[in-house]
């Protein structure tokens, strides 16, 4: 077995377990919304045609989006009753998977119920049994088969979806997708799949045995399925229940040198003696926040991020002072230590290839201005949204003949190609200097400083021996080296893993 | 013979279905121990009226006793326990073995001691053969779901029993068999029975007395004889009129061949 395949393997029983977590507890609280819902939907037309109705329009909100939305709701609640709520990791993905379970259920069961034989029920009635007893005499058990086909359907989507939990920090299968797709490292992501998919599989056949159970009135069957899929469940959940002390953990964002930078972080931290967990692909707006909060405990963000988004600040500065009033505010407003920068920055540069850059002579943004309006630009989903891009104009004349966005995999490509000429690339990415591109010099200043630095949770800013492990890193990471990391993560042959290349940085800091 | 059966009394019971007079103003008195036939066109009210009785249909106006009570009077559940209901679509719960389809009264009421005892009896009370009772529904002909219906319903001892076309959809021959199987029962156990029918020729044979019913309004109320003997008004007489020409024409061929 290759490397690439034990470290994904290694992370699968972790992930496996609070996949399998998240995912039963928003299926059981969806089954504890909709099943007495559907009793009440069942004897009245008008609250079917609600509950249905409103189930159907959640269900039109993409999975991404929808867990997404849940981040600045908590949030706004926890603010609106004085704190206490956590918009990070279970609650959103709960409340989320759990929305999504909704219509399945409800719909087979509100149809379940309501096509239960009218002659039956006429019987019901003129047995003499009561509401109750006619539902759970007659109406439940005719209904059931039904009931469960859709209980089946929306186990199978919540463990789908349930990766997409990731992005609001609740670990999941989906850390190795989302990995294992920004890396190019098709091993995760393969891996994530395989056990996702063999887990919806597993779980569809054994709520199919119960079905068929049920239907069939085989109590051994339904009994069957049930006494398995408990066993799974406590065998699945079992890692969660083996408690740590001294349990730290690393956010990363979603790209490269974040998942590579995490890494770096955590093996020093191993070596200090913390056990190490790590939360990757987090959302820029959710990562800071989970941080202030200590749901993670130490993450890399870049100075400008910080300036723009946090502070809400669109004035220049030198980078020493904007370091500074950075420390301060993170320390004023949030307790979070800011614990140096890292020694490299990673800010928007524009990248042209080679030959336009020599042919049409362009060095900086205001030769880029001159020739604009014949470039097609290509750039990353958010660039054309953040302030940054607003600072440039105002900065520059610029106006492009067309822009385009891209996720970063396939951004350079399209520069190399000439699918576009110029791109938003990020200056530490190893792949400028792999294709030979040219960065065009920002004489006005308009891009804010994008230097790493790291940023500790309030709690690990007074942990000495923390601080200590990590002190080292401070200023010794070159940009050349990062790019470098960066590029035996991202290049398409003889890739690295994200910790094969933190060894590979932590073997050439500078001294 | 005991009497076990309540008697029945409507006063001026009247309920409509939008324009519709379902039942229209009837006012009836049913003796205790009879088995009244309730007879007439298709929509004339029937089971709108037999559902009164038990409430699976309230009645806008009027007042409906079983033996002094009012039947408003009286939870619909509990009321409905008292009175064994059978219909033409039976109804069997297709998720209960036929024993306990029968049972379920009895479990309702919180009888469940001895009710396999009831069960063997009340199936050759029905005339079924024992091994049914571990049979789903499924795996009985129509005819043996009938006699199951019927078992059901008369399993927690009731003295009144509503029969709404009970072996309709049924052959004539073993339509004939359990409609004769009935009347030995219902006097046997002294019930107070009243059955819809479609067949004039079931309620001459069956009743002790039958209601003409058209267009929601009791057109007559007779016994067999005077109905046969044209006292009974046109209504009656009409209805009369079809089983007297075909059993003097099933005469006539006879005498032919
Ligand atoms: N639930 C209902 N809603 C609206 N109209 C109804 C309803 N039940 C009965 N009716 C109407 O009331 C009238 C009497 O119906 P009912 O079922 O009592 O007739 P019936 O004599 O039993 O007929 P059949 O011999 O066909 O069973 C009919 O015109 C029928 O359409
Ligand atoms: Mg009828």
């Amino acid at each position: 077995m290759t490397e690439a395949w034990q470290q994904a393997l290694a992370r699968v029983p972790e992930l496996l377990a609070a996949h399998v977590q998240i995912s039963v507890s928003a299926l059981l609280l969806a089954m504890l919304i909709c099943l007495p819902l559907a009793i009440w939907a069942a004897r009245s037309p008008r609250v079917a045609a609600v509950a249905l109705t409103v189930a159907s329009l959640i269900q039109t909100i993409p999975g991404l989006a929808l867990l997404a939305l849940f981040y600045p709701l908590l949030l706004g609640l926890s603010a609106l009753i004085g704190g206490g709520i956590s918009a990070f990791g279970f609650l959103p993905a709960l409340l989320a998977l759990t929305l999504y379970a909704l219509l399945p259920i409800l719909r087979n069961a509100v149809t379940g119920l309501t096509g239960v034989d009218p002659a039956a029920q006429e019987a019901a009635d003129g047995l003499g049994m009561t509401g109750n007893q006619k539902l759970y005499y007659v109406e439940a058990p005719l209904a059931a088969p039904t009931i469960m086909a859709g209980i089946r359907t929306a186990a199978v989507w919540t463990i789908g979806a349930a990766t997409l939990s990731t992005t609001v920090g609740q670990p999941s299968l989906g850390d190795l997708i989302f990995a294992g797709l920004q890396t190019q490292n098709w091993t995760l992501v393969l891996a994530g799949c395989l056990f996702s998919a063999a887990l919806a599989i597993s779980v569809d056949l054994l709520l199919g045995l119960i079905e068929r159970g049920i239907r069939e009135r085989r109590r051994i069957l339904a009994g069957a399925g049930i006494a398995i899929i408990a066993a799974g469940l406590l065998v699945a959940t079992l890692p969660l229940l083996i408690t740590r002390d001294n349990v730290v953990v690393v956010g990363a964002k979603n790209f490269s040198e974040q998942y590579i930078l995490a890494r770096l972080i955590g093996s020093r931290l191993e070596a200090a003696g913390y056990d190490v967990r790590y939360r990757d692909g987090l959302g820029s707006a959710v990562v800071y926040r989970a941080l202030s909060r200590g749901d993670i405990d130490v993450y890399v963000d870049y100075s400008g991020t910080i300036w723009t988004n946090q502070m809400q600040r669109t004035d220049a500065q030198t980078k020493a002072a904007m370091l500074d009033e950075i420390a301060k505010w993170t320390s004023a407003s949030h307790g979070v230590k800011m614990l140096g920068a890292l020694g490299f920055e990673n800010t928007y540069a524009f990248a042209v290839r080679a030959d336009d850059a020599r042919q049409k002579s362009l060095k900086t943004l205001d030769d880029l201005a001159r020739v604009s309006s014949d470039f097609n630009f290509g750039t990353d989903v958010e660039f054309l949204e953040r302030p940054e891009w607003q600072m440039v104009q105002d900065a520059y004349p610029i106006r492009f003949k067309t822009a385009r966005s891209f996720s970063p995999t396939f951004m350079y490509p399209a520069l190399a190609s000439g699918e576009v000429d110029v791109i938003s690339a990020f200056s530490s990415d190893g792949r400028i200097a792999a294709n030979g591109f040219v960065i065009l010099d920002d004489p006005k200043g308009a891009v804010p400083s994008y230097e790493a630095i790291m940023l500790l949770a309030p709690k690990r800013g007074r942990d000495d021996k923390f601080v200590a492990a990590l002190n080292p890193l401070a200023g010794a990471i070159t940009v050349e080296n990062m790019r470098e990391a960066n590029y035996t993560v991202d290049r398409e042959g003889d890739k690295k893993t994200p910790r094969q290349a933190a060894r590979w940085l932590n073997d050439n800091l500078r001294e | 013979m005991p009497v076990s059966g309540p008697s029945i009394r409507l006063q001026n019971v009247s309920r409509h279905y939008a324009a519709v007079r379902a039942v229209d103003g009837v006012s009836l008195d049913i003796a205790a121990g009879s088995l009244v036939a309730l007879v007439g066109l298709s929509g004339s009210g029937k089971s709108t009226l037999l559902k009164m009785i038990n409430r699976l249909v309230e009645p806008d106006s009027g007042e409906i006793f079983i033996g002094e009570t009012p039947v408003c009077s009286i939870d619909p559940h509990v009321l409905r326990r008292r009175i064994g209901y059978v219909f033409q679509n039976i109804g069997l719960f297709p998720h209960m073995t036929i024993a306990r389809n029968i049972a379920i009264g009895l479990e309702l009421a919180g009888e469940k001691e001895g009710s396999a005892d009831r069960v063997a009896e009340l199936l050759d009370l029905v005339e079924l053969p024992q091994d049914t009772a571990s049979r789903m529904p499924d795996q009985l002909s129509g005819g043996q779901q009938q006699r199951v219906g019927v078992a059901r319903a008369l399993a927690t001892r009731p003295g009144l029993m509503l029969m709404d076309e009970p072996f309709g959809a049924l052959d004539p021959v073993t339509r004939d068999n359990l409609t004769a199987q009935y009347k030995a029962l219902h006097q046997r156990l002294g019930l107070t029975t009243v059955i819809v029918t479609h067949d004039m020729a079931e309620a001459l044979y069956l009743a002790d007395r039958i209601l003409v019913m058209e267009g929601g309004k009791i057109k007559a109320n007779a016994t067999p004889a005077e109905l046969l003997s044209g006292n009974a008004g046109e209504e009656a007489e009409a209805l009369v009129a079809i089983p007297r020409a075909q059993a003097a024409h099933l005469i006539a061929l006879g005498k032919k061949s």
